[in-house]
């Protein structure tokens, strides 16, 4: 049992962290610009080498760079939308899903370009578990990851519950029409969906390099299980969203567990929990367990 | 020399455009002609070549095959697991949105990634399958096997192109097109819009393995490693819209426009000095990327846009 909680119950919950602070953003974009997003993991690696960048040159740890990362991405996402999102905007949403797919492929050789292909890590050695109780033993890192995420989803919960931004982003989720007839800005909506988006992306980024490690194909890896955990929670419901997260997250971690001595699911075939999730979410509830909407 | 050297160079852009001729005409039944986003091009293709490389190699080392078949029995195999997995996916997928469907396929082709990669059995794992032969390789040696290799492709894409063209001008394209349109109209003059979108994907995903078969020939080998499986997908998808979807002409102009901007990218980056030189695969995927921006939002419809087939032609057959 104690095995259970530390070698598969906390990895998950990481990793469905990790998922999470993706899957925000895919569900708002989804939700308010109608479209999947497919270039988010590689905003997520974007992030990741932007905080790598800045651990090298100014010497800081990988959590301290999170800032940089946070605003350098942001903006990143801002000026991919002003120029590949914005000109097909009024057409059929196909068309700038199609743009995204470009848009992942951009980023990725871009970072590859500037970055080159070995994979990285922000600190090298290895990272004594703590013990607590003498039984549980929880990496540093995963604690801080949760812990993080778990801000994160309290600070996001408040801002679209109170704030004014917020609750115009719901307000265009639910329905643009009748938003925009309330005169609401949908092009500054937009530009906030794009920042908090690419953001916490950034966040994520980051925090899968501090997990294991930084490469170029670090958030392609992840963009199967996000949109997963995006449709889990219901798209155009952040929160949702971030809860979808992390059951994907830890399914993924747990369907491995060996059930008297037997392993049910290879762990090399791990990844395709999420799409199995997924797939089945789309044919039998596609309006996710928190009642998004269904485009 | 100079000439030869040239003329083989062109054999060898001929072969790979005819293959991905194939892959954008079958990518246009699907999309162009149904509507059907299928982000999951490379699955199928790697279907087929396994299949092909399986049925035909003449030996194995660790996993089944050396069946030392003939090639068209290979092909025939391929097309019909091809078939068989994409009638499968169809009937779970066919109806979602488009979104909803891109993201569907692009889990299947990583699921059929995974099995390729860890059922070493099957597929050699990450070693790959080699000893693969190509056809009427023992009648023809060397530079004429090029040149009989790069026929045999082509007559493939023209065999493609004809089936595709019947299925556009007949009236199953018309009803298809009808669906692709508006699926309400459709369904409410008694189309049953899920078997005929069924039906498109399962055509689609047959020649996708066709040209998968293809490839493996050409190649003699095939691993996880031989091809980027994204490149494959990203580039389908940019020559049909470059070339114009709906369009089977359009198609086959876009696979050979494309091919040769992405093979001329290769000579572009060759001048970049000697320290970029090993990044160079990446400046020409930003290119093809940055491409692809530019034909989304300026040339939409492509070179050849989509046309109706004439009324009268119609009526005669």
């Amino acid at each position: 049992m104690i095995d259970f909680i530390n070698y598969y119950l906390i990895p998950g919950i990481t990793l469905g962290s990790i998922y999470a602070l993706g899957a925000v953003g895919i569900s708002m974009i989804f939700g308010i610009l109608r479209f999947a997003h497919f270039a988010h993991g590689d905003l997520m690696t974007t992030g990741a080498y932007i905080a790598l960048t800045a651990v090298w040159t100014l010497g800081v740890p990988a959590l301290a760079a999170i800032p940089i990362a946070v605003v350098g991405t942001a903006l990143v996402a801002v000026l991919l939308d002003k120029a590949f999102y914005k000109p097909l905007r009024d057409l059929p949403s196909i068309y700038t899903v199609i743009a995204s797919f470009g848009v992942a492929l951009i980023l990725r050789s871009a970072i590859q370009l500037l970055w080159g292909t070995d994979s990285q890590v922000y600190v090298v050695g290895f990272q004594k578990p703590l013990v607590f109780f003498d039984s549980f033993r929880i990496a540093l890192r995963h604690m801080q990851i949760i812990a993080f995420t778990v801000v994160i989803a309290i600070t996001l919960h408040f801002f679209l519950s109170y704030s004014k931004t917020g609750k115009s982003m719901r307000a265009v989720a639910d329905d643009p029409e009748l938003a925009r007839i309330a005169g609401l800005d949908t092009e500054k909506i937009i530009r906030w969906t794009w920042l908090i988006g690419g953001g916490l992306a950034a966040i994520g980024g980051v925090f899968v390099g501090l997990d294991t490690d930084i490469h170029t194909n670090l958030g392609w890896n992840l963009l199967l299980p996000m949109f997963a955990a995006a449709l889990l929670g219901g798209i155009g419901r952040p929160l949702g969203a971030m809860l979808g997260g992390l059951i994907i997250g830890v399914a993924e971690e747990i369907c491995t567990f060996p059930i008297m001595e037997i392993e049910i699911i290879s762990p090399s075939y791990k990844s395709a929990i999420a799409f199995i999730i997924m797939l089945a979410l789309l044919l039998f509830r596609p309006q996710g367990l928190l009642k998004g909407r269904v485009l | 020399m100079e000439l030869t050297g040239l003329f083989f160079y062109f054999v060898s852009f001929l072969t790979m455009a005819g293959i991905y001729a194939v892959i954008c005409l079958a990518l246009n039944i699907q999309w162009g002609f149904g509507g059907l986003f299928n982000a999951g091009i490379a699955g199928f293709y790697a279907i087929g070549a396994y299949s092909a490389a399986i049925i035909t190699s003449t030996a194995a080392s660790n996993n089944v095959g050396g069946l030392q078949q003939p090639i068209f029995v290979g092909m025939a195999v391929a097309a019909v697991i091809a078939g068989l997995v994409g009638w499968g996916i169809a009937r779970l997928c066919v109806s979602l949105k488009s979104d909803y469907l891109a993201m569907a396929t692009i889990g299947i082709a990583e699921i059929i990634r995974l099995v390729i990669v860890n059922e070493e059995w099957l597929t050699n794992g990450s070693l790959g399958v080699s000893n693969i032969p190509r056809p009427f390789e023992g009648v023809f040696k060397g530079q004429t096997a090029e040149i009989v290799f790069v026929l045999f492709v082509w007559i493939i894409v023209l065999l493609t192109y004809f089936i595709s063209q019947r299925l556009h001008k007949s009236p199953w394209g018309r009803v298809l097109r009808a669906i692709r349109d508006n699926e309400d109209a459709a369904e409410s003059i008694g189309k049953d819009t899920h078997s005929f979108r069924t039906q498109t994907f399962v055509i689609g995903a047959i020649f996708m393995a066709l040209a998968g078969a293809l490839s493996a020939h050409y190649f003699k080998y095939f691993s996880p490693d031989a091809t980027e499986p994204i490149l494959i997908t990203f580039l389908a998808w940019v020559m049909l819209i470059a070339g114009g979807s709906g369009n089977n002409k359009g198609a086959i102009a876009g696979a050979l426009v494309v091919w040769a901007i992405w093979s001329m990218t290769e000579i572009l980056t060759g001048f970049l000095p000697s320290e970029w030189a090993t990044r160079s695969s990446y400046m020409r995927m930003l290119l093809i990327g940055l491409f692809l921006q530019f034909v989304l939002q300026r040339y939409r419809s492509g070179l050849l846009p989509e046309r109706a087939p004439k009324l009268d032609k119609l009526r005669r057959s």
